[in-house]
């Protein structure tokens, strides 16, 4: 009487469109929960127009210009680094997945600073400079570092991902071939830079 | 039904030159929306900012993240997202923008 | 997948796990779907033991058996355990995982071990929903619903249920990414969109809510813990914000939710329909569209919720609106119901009658939710029992007869065991009875001005209470004897070999009871649309009733 057999599945399903649909759909999710955050935005700009504005003067353009110009090129190194890996290029990807690690955590060191200089100026919420400002500019500055911070997260979430590329694409798990994790992370990468791209101008650049 | 794996409709041969290009396009619209910003149009500033985002965003989407490239099924995909996303803040408004 | 030619039951199947693990780190959809069968049973019968708490105190004026807070607190977690932990995932996550593959023709989901991680975050959330019950501080109780600002101000464990909520969102969007997933890529051989059974489209269509509208009550309760915790301000009236932007936000989520509700479960009706009546479906495409439009318009009309709070008339006006325009392709179903049992060749088992109740109960659900649509008359019957009782025939007589609905037509399917059919008949009819003298004295007394959520009421309201709980009883009563005799048939030593008991004509009764692990030996090519039912004499011959000595 021979033992109940013993099988692991060995044909392992591959389906490297199902897997970037899925990952589109987890965008989806990741789109809308920032999208309610906008609308709130939207909802709070229209009630609170001047507050805004003024609040909006505490913010520095220029490090916000600069985290938008690290955060495109860091697109653009991403989806630079699939086409190497297509080219059979394994370390011209690895150094592009580096580099847009770098400027991930150069974002995040520029954002820390910006927080810190607020925070240093007593504007944070529940601190006794913000509450005796006006509703609108507490609630501005109750936006700004919400949205930003759950904007900061997702760096750090696209960082680990790309990081954990990386040691596939060294390993040759990733390979010319079979990209498309590599792909996967990359979109994620791409929906973090969109919501910048959307962040920026809202909070930046409304004086 | 998964018969070849890869399966990238068009772009057989991956070229860096495209993406590059793009990006170029990216920094420049970030410097007119910049540019824009410093000039107070009032209202149109707004306008103007949020239609450069949506064109950059666009580019994102189509280039960066390869959606001219995925089939019909993506771009639907897409569609019913920012769709539901539009409804959503549209109706929400009629409660703020109307007595 | 063989072993002596014949295929191991996906029961009997040994993998890389033995024991428990063998089922808690399994990836097949089978198991997983029975996972989480029993944790929703078993939080359904945490919820309905609330319910029958809840009831009691409310059999008569004043003090029963529990004060004010304690009330608050249990209408609290009534309503989140049995919204976020039973009818939401309760058909999705256990029949859809279970038979989505099986009915397209494929091995398993997309990504398996995806499902695995969504029923993980499914126990996690629900315990520290449990959890949050016996800090300190005791159990929220704010209303599931969290209204600012008494849930920025409430000292009881409101954190916890936030975040039980945001992790059980998670579990729900894998749940749907994944369906969205296989039903696009996985279909077999032939089976194009219109050859699917209408439960994948009602999956389908229900996928697609899950996805989109769940995210927006993820960021909502995340604002409120974070306003909790660091007073931010976005909400909080005090610091300028805006209590009805909350309500705005938690409604645009929690409408579709209750779309996500019945859309499974009125893809289990009509999946049962046709086959008890032994006639093909009436108006497939009308059916499939109309999940699709139930998806899309249900996340329109989530202001009806908010009549009474302020917004603009313009707002009403077009909320309202779309409420009566949503009623239009729900309708169109239970038209299409009807007219497929219309002339049919009845056989009146549990599903069917259980299928029968849900058309009933949903009916006067889906009239009732038309009532509170018109402006006037919700003026003067939001938030009372009229309310009340319109969503639990919603989710109750709708969702939750859909479940049964579901258990008692895949029961012989998935466990390989049979229960007894005059006894399941017996169950549904005390339920049935139970059900409805539960809630309708709601409407009556609910229009008559008692108001919901109250601990205590006027003497006037008194008979109407008494009846409803006395009803409470006979329902629990229904339910225990349906649990008996499923309990009965799954200890019974008798192995049911029948594998299409109903006559049905969808894959899943092409295969063993208890199927094997990857569903097929061989994935079938598909050539025709189902519920044809083009021979009713030869599907009936074939069909065997049971008649086995141990029942």
């Amino acid at each position: 009487m021979s033992t109940v057999a013993e099988h692991t599945i060995e044909h392992v399903h591959r389906d490297d469109i199902g897997s970037r649909l899925g990952m589109w759909l987890f965008l989806f999710t990741e789109l809308i929960l920032f999208g309610g955050m906008f609308i709130v935005y939207a909802v709070y700009r229209y009630t609170y127009q001047s507050e805004f504005h003024l609040a909006a003067k505490e913010l520095n353009t220029s490090i916000g210009t600069l985290n938008t110009l690290i955060l495109l090129t860091s697109s653009l190194t991403i989806v630079l680094s699939i086409v190497a890996i297509r080219k059979n290029n394994k370390f011209l990807s690895v150094f592009l997945q580096i580099v847009t690690m770098v400027l991930a955590v150069g974002f995040l060191i520029n954002k820390y600073f910006e927080w810190n200089i607020k925070i240093h100026h007593g504007l944070f919420p529940g601190s006794e400079i913000l509450l005796g400002k006006g509703n609108g500019e507490v609630i501005f500055f109750g936006l700004y570092y919400v949205m930003t911070g759950l904007h900061a997260l997702h760096v750090m979430i696209g960082f680990i991902l790309i990081e954990v590329m990386t040691g596939y694409t060294i390993k040759g798990r990733i390979n010319s071939t079979n990209y498309v994790r590599l792909e996967a992370a990359g979109l994620y990468w791409h929906l973090v830079d969109i919501i910048w791209i959307f962040l920026f101008p809202l909070f930046y650049l409304i004086t | 039904m998964s018969q070849d794996h890869l399966e990238h409709t068009v772009e057989h041969k991956p070229t860096y030159g495209i993406y590059i290009l793009v990006w170029l396009v990216l920094m420049m619209l970030t410097g007119v929306t910049v540019a824009v910003a410093g000039i107070n149009f009032g209202n149109i500033t707004v306008a103007t900012a949020l239609t450069i985002a949506v064109i950059k965003s666009y580019l994102v989407l189509t280039f960066f993240m390869h959606l001219k490239t995925e089939t019909a099924t993506f771009k639907l995909f897409v569609g019913v997202a920012l769709l539901f996303l539009l409804i959503s803040i549209a109706l929400l408004f009629t409660d703020y923008s109307f007595l | 997948m063989q072993n002596n030619g014949h295929s191991v039951s996906y029961l009997d199947y040994k993998g890389k796990h033995s024991g428990i693990l063998g089922w808690i780190l399994s990836t097949d959809h089978k198991r997983i779907g029975l996972l989480y069968l029993m944790s929703a049973l078993l939080f359904f019968a945490v919820g309905v033991s609330l319910g029958f708490l809840i009831r009691l105190e409310l059999i008569a004026p004043g003090r029963t058996i529990m004060d004010p807070q304690t009330y608050n607190s249990l209408f609290t977690l009534h309503g989140i355990i049995m919204i976020f932990l039973f009818v939401i995932p309760g058909i999705p996550a256990v029949f859809g995982n279970f038979f989505l593959p099986i009915l397209i023709g494929a091995k398993d989901v997309a990504f398996p071990r995806l499902n695995l991680l969504s029923w993980w975050l499914y126990i996690l959330g629900a315990l520290l929903a449990v959890i949050s019950v016996f800090l300190p501080g005791g159990p929220a109780d704010t209303g599931w619903t969290f209204y600012i600002p008494y849930s920025i101000r409430s000292a009881t464990n409101v954190m916890p249920a936030l975040i039980a909520a945001f992790i059980l969102g998670f579990s729900s969007i894998l749940t749907g990414l994944n369906f969205i997933v296989t039903i696009h890529r996985m279909r077999a051989p032939g089976m194009n969109f219109f050859r699917m059974p209408l439960f994948a489209w009602s999956l389908y269509a229900t996928a697609w809510v899950q996805i989109l509208a769940t995210p927006i009550i993820g960021i909502t309760l995340l604002l409120v813990t974070i306003e909790r915790l660091f007073g931010v301000g976005i909400f909080d009236p005090a610091l300028g914000g805006d209590p009805v932007l909350y309500q705005h936000l938690f409604w645009i989520y929690s409408h579709p939710a209750v779309y996500i509700m019945i859309l499974p479960a009125m893809g289990v009706i009509t999946e049962i329909i046709p086959v008890f009546s032994h006639r093909t479906i009436f108006g497939y495409k009308f059916i499939a569209f109309s999940s699709l439009a139930i998806a899309l318009f249900g996340s329109m009309v989530w202001a009806h919720h908010m009549f009474t709070v302020g917004m603009s008339d313009t707002a009403q006006f077009i909320f309202s609106l779309l409420t009566f325009i949503v009623a239009i392709p729900s309708a169109i179903k239970v038209f299409n119901w009807v007219a497929t049992l219309y002339k049919g060749s009845i056989s009146t088992d549990a599903p069917l009658l259980y299928a029968l109740g849900f058309i009933f109960l949903f009916s006067i659900g889906g009239f009732t939710g038309l009532i509170q649509g018109a402006l006037s008359v919700n003026m003067h019957i939001h938030d009372t029992s009229f309310i009340v009782a319109h969503f639990h025939y919603v989710m109750f007589g709708g969702t939750g007869f859909g479940i049964f609905a579901a258990l008692h037509y895949w029961f012989p399917k998935m466990v390989g065991k049979m229960y007894n059919m005059k006894t399941a008949k017996v169950g549904f009819w005390v339920l049935f009875v139970g059900f409805n003298t539960l809630y309708f004295p709601m409407f009556v007394m609910g229009w008559l001005g008692m108001p919901r959520r109250y601990y205590d009421y006027l003497p006037e309201f008194h008979i109407y209470h008494l009846l409803s709980t006395i009803g409470s009883w006979i329902l629990i009563t229904g339910l225990l004897i349906m649990a008996v005799n499923f309990i009965k048939a799954l200890r019974s030593k008798t192995t049911y070999t029948v594998i299409n008991p109903w006559g049905g004509e969808t894959l899943e009764w092409t295969v063993p009871n208890k199927p094997p692990l990857e569903n097929f030996d061989v994935i079938p090519t598909v050539y025709t649309a189902p519920y044809e039912y083009k021979d009713n004499e030869e599907v009936l011959s074939e069909s065997e009733i049971l008649t086995k000595e141990d029942n």
